[in-house]
């Protein structure tokens, strides 16, 4: 292989390209970018929070991406995939052996609040910037639609920079498609005792304002007063560019159980990727950190060998930071739900899922310790 | 030198936290003992909070490897070592030099 082109140069993408080198790559090297590399997780948390910088960000240091002797294109898009390459938006073409693509997933936003000014979302460092700029404005009304850890952790920093802050979420109870019911509610109870309102099972409708938003509306006809908006309604993967490449895309980039497409010459990686899970048995989209940091190493080992000869089997893990608490959860949720140490009421404890005689998962709030090592076991 | 347990109360694959202005953490790892700075440098995790295996310890929250020996992470999210101080072991008791402080190159 001479040529490998990596697109998008946040996690998955770099990490790739690490991988690449670290595996003996010396051919060409090229990253194609909108954004250079910087760690996405600070953003909604310590970011927000005015702890850490721009600078802080940065995935790597200026040797570290030097010794990746590649070639950058940052700041322009990739338009196009096809027999002659990658088509940048600047009109450059690309050719190359292998492709890596890691184009990530984009902030979903709500169709009703397009035109809107004060409606956030948050994915991007602009984005974070953006926010940050409208919560400095002074203490206002703050409504967070939806309660997953985004909506969660957003809502968290809004509180600690003394807005009055609402959160909304269309599902009874937050979260309970990941982490199962019980620790679902236990976890809306965190916004209570956060000082933020939560009211769950209610969809919102629209929002009120002419240019600026001054309230959001719910189903059940109440309108909540907002000063601003964070919608935290998901994401969805960045695959526009991807149309007429001949690979197959539903819901993220289709890819075997090693991240290869049905071309062997090109991977997907990272939040864009949906890859057939062993430990689940069906195609999932991991949407999170660790999962697109460890994906590159096995997906570049089936790049270089031509084939998959590797497969990525490992339980899905996640953090999240609210409310002045560390949540961890690892595997997969089941109906059967033992706390194993601590106690929920104390909000300090660990919890695992069981699927008969085997560990299936792990929640814990602030247990770091008996979290990695059931985590290990599972 | 600070008194951190005897070595029958670190058993292989354990650490411990010793509380101080800077909390130093001692780690029993497959070659011997190991005393780093026990926050991690990427963000503020508890090191002895981390998995053991081999010469490392693996950050309880995102998974950074330091090498015991060195300090040094091997992969991200960290990009900063941790400084690693001497640990003594005398009569069954582990001492670390929490004066002696190394910093990495
Ligand atoms: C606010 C926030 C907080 C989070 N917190 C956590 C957390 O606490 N724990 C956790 O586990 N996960 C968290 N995540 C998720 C985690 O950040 C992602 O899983 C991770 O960033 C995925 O990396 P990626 O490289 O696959 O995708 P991305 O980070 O989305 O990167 C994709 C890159 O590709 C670029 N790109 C897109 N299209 C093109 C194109 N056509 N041409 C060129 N470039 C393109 C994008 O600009 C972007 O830079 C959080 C995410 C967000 C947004
Ligand atoms: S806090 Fe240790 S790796 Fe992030």
């Amino acid at each position: 292989m001479r040529t490998v082109a990596v697109v998008g140069t946040s996690l998955a993408g770099l990490r790739a390209a690490q991988e690449l080198r670290g595996r003996g790559f010396d051919g060409r090297l090229v990253m194609i970018g909108a954004e250079p590399p910087y760690d996405r997780p600070p953003l909604s948390k310590d970011f927000l929070l005015g702890k850490v910088s721009a600078e802080d960000l940065a995935l790597a240091g200026q040797d570290d991406l030097a010794a990746l002797d590649a070639e950058w294109h940052l700041g322009v898009r990739a338009e196009r995939l096809g027999a002659a390459g990658v088509t940048l938006e600047d009109g450059t073409t690309i050719a190359a052996d292998g492709y890596v693509v890691a184009t990530g997933a984009a902030a979903r936003t709500l169709d009703a609040a397009r035109k809107l000014n004060g409606v956030h979302t948050l994915r991007t460092l602009d984005d974070a910037v953006s926010l940050k700029q409208g919560l400095a404005a002074g203490p206002g009304s703050v409504v967070v639609i939806g309660a997953g850890f985004i909506g969660a952790e957003v809502a968290s920093a809004c509180r600690l920079l003394g807005h009055d802050v609402t959160v909304i979420e269309a599902m009874p109870v937050p979260l309970a498609p990941v982490i199962g019911p019980e620790m679902g509610t236990v976890c809306a109870g965190l916004h209570a005792e956060g000082d933020v309102r939560l009211i769950a099972g209610v969809p919102v409708a629209g929002f009120a304002g002419a240019d600026r938003v001054t309230g959001v509306r719910l189903a059940d006809g109440r309108e909540i007063p907002a000063d601003l908006v964070v919608a935290g309604v998901g994401a969805r993967p960045a695959t526009e560019w991807l149309t007429g490449s001949g690979l197959a895309v539903d819901d993220g980039v289709l890819v075997d159980s090693g991240c290869v497409t049905a071309n062997p010459r090109v991977i997907a990686v990272g939040d864009v990727a949906r890859y057939r899970c062993r430990l689940r048995g069906r195609r999932v989209r991991a949407e999170h950190w660790t999962a697109a940091n460890e994906q590159a190493g096995v997906a570049v080992a089936n790049l270089l060998a031509g084939e998959t000869v590797t497969h990525f089997a490992r339980h899905g893990y996640f953090w999240s930071d609210q409310y002045g608490r560390r949540l961890q959860f690892a595997g997969v949720a089941t109906e059967d739900v033992r706390i194993v140490e601590g106690d929920v009421a104390s909000k300090r404890f660990v919890a695992t899922y069981h699927r008969g005689e085997s560990l299936a998962g792990v929640f814990a709030i602030d247990s770091p310790r008996p979290f990695t090592r059931l985590r290990r076991a599972l | 030198m600070i008194r951190a347990c005897s070595v029958s109360e670190l058993p292989e694959g354990e650490a411990l936290r010793l509380d101080g202005p800077v909390p130093v953490s001692v780690f029993h790892a497959e070659g011997g003992f190991y005393a780093l700075d026990d926050t991690c440098s990427h963000q503020d995790a508890s090191l002895a909070d981390g998995w053991i295996e081999d010469c490392y310890v693996e950050c309880p929250l995102h998974a950074a490897r330091f090498d015991l020996r060195t300090g040094v992470p091997n992969c991200l999210p960290a990009k900063n070592a941790v400084r690693t101080y001497p640990v003594v072991v005398a009569d069954g008791v582990i001492y670390v030099d929490t004066e002696a402080r190394r910093d990495v190159a």
